[in-house]
């Protein structure tokens, strides 16, 4: 039997804004992968501690409060505690290029998708990177 | 040292992580799996496997959330596994049992599980049978297992918890009609969830009814019928109470051993059939024989159960 993606979307913080990230579900769970929603204001604890016991390929943080450089790498660093860096960690929301850019290259995130992203860019980096 | 050796040993040793990737393997039918599933056997065992079931939107996950609360004050370790449908379209689920379970995330001692049903031929009982076992040896004092009470899957695996919750709620009417149909029967406890509702009263008494001309006449055990609010915690100390009291009299009636013989085939033979199914679809997509066979069923040569017989021969099942 063929490996699922499993996937854990998560709302970090105060922020109560998660149209996107239940567009992002709906079309991941389309695309055959497992989907799983921890609901609003996760704190990074709480949503490391989901990510490991769900067993998941892939941790998509959901962001539009601002709150990004302070939860992200709080999150990345937790992981690493944990030693399940293997997670992919993917984030989403507002989060402006610069800061993209320093998630990117200091704190393990492999990927921001921005607002106006095709959803099926974020199937098909994901499918891409576990080489399915 | 073999991938599923490390893994049950981390695993015993309290490593959540171990116990995760353990799960994955079952979910995904890896026969790694096998070695540490022989392994982990002789730890299971002690679990108190509860089982919730009960239409969409009734309250199940939010009532699994205040239970394990209630267990955690007592100092008890809960594992809970919530079944989800899996598009059969696209073989995607999204899984959200957790939102309804926010309470309870960070707590290392509450492992929670959340399972797309997944594909055909019965690989589900299998998996969810697998998980439960998996959390037992991993010394969870309580599994609660929630399913949709649709399918005969789910209905099997709650029926073979050692006990099973059937949840509904006020104001559905046709709700009571579902259940008589079919889970009356295996109802250990009843809860009628959402109590501050209109017409709870009237779904109390119509359940207590029901129970009371329960097919097969009075059993020694009495199936009660418990009135929760689950979002503000009302009743869930009683329901706690009755499930309780419900393995008592399991222990103490000698029922326990009955339930658990009867779980412990319903595993072998759901094992059996996934097997027997993945073999004899692997053979009819292959060709060969088996094609030869549906040629000869087409050419109304062979009837379906002549075919199969000879498929089953052929097969050496």
């Amino acid at each position: 039997m063929a490996q699922k993606v499993r996937v854990l979307l998560c709302k970090p913080g105060l922020d109560g804004h998660d149209r996107g990230v239940l567009i992002v579900g709906q079309a991941l769970r389309d695309a055959g992968m497992e989907v799983i929603y921890s609901g609003l204001k996760q704190t990074p604890e709480n949503l490391v501690e989901a990510a490991i016991q769900e067993d998941v390929d892939v941790l998509g943080l959901s962001i539009l409060s601002g709150a990004h450089m302070a939860l992200i790498p709080r999150i990345t660093d937790l992981l690493a505690e944990r030693e399940a860096q293997d997670i992919m960690v993917l984030a989403g929301g507002v989060i402006p290029a610069a800061d993209a850019e320093v998630l990117m290259r200091d704190h393990g995130v492999a990927r921001v998708f921005g607002p106006g992203t095709d959803t099926r860019d974020i199937v098909t980096y994901v499918n891409e990177r576990l080489g399915i | 040292m073999t991938e599923a050796r490390e893994l049950y040993q981390k695993l015993l040793a309290g490593d959540r992580r171990a116990a995760a990737k353990l799960i994955s393997m079952v979910e995904d039918g890896e026969e790694g799996a096998r070695e540490a599933l022989e392994a982990l056997h002789k730890h299971s065992g002690r679990a108190h496997i509860v089982g919730l079931t009960g239409s969409p939107g009734s309250g199940k996950s939010t009532l699994a959330c205040r239970l394990a609360q209630e267990y955690r004050t007592r100092d008890k370790s809960v594992g809970i596994i919530c079944v989800d449908p899996t598009s059969p379209f696209t073989g995607g689920a999204l899984l959200g049992d957790r939102v309804r379970m926010q309470e309870l995330s960070g707590d290392p001692e509450v492992f929670i599980r959340s399972m797309g049903s997944r594909g055909a031929l019965g690989g589900l009982a299998v998996a969810i049978n697998d998980v439960i076992n998996i959390l037992d040896a991993f010394g969870k004092d309580y599994i609660i297992v929630e399913t949709v009470g649709a399918g005969q899957v789910e209905i099997e695996v709650v029926k073979y918890a050692h006990t099973c919750i059937v949840v509904t709620m006020p104001g559905a009417g046709d709700e009571i009609q579902a259940i008589k149909a079919g889970i009356l029967e295996i109802g250990d406890v009843f809860v009628v969830n959402k109590a501050d509702r209109d017409g709870a009263m009237h779904t109390l008494a119509d359940l207590e009814m029901m129970v009371e001309t329960k097919p097969g006449g009075l059993q020694a055990w009495k199936p009660p019928v418990v009135a929760t609010v689950a979002l503000e915690g009302e009743g869930v100390d009683l329901l706690v109470g009755e499930i309780a009291r419900h393995y008592d009299f399991l222990k103490e009636s000698g029922t326990l051993t009955k339930k658990i013989v009867g779980r412990m085939k319903a595993e072998v033979l759901a094992i059996l059939s996934l097997k027997v199914s993945e073999a004899a679809s692997r053979a009819l997509e292959d060709g060969g024989v088996a094609a030869e066979l549906v040629d000869r069923m087409v050419e109304r040569d062979l009837d379906p159960h002549g075919a199969a017989a000879e498929l089953a021969k052929e097969l050496e099942l």
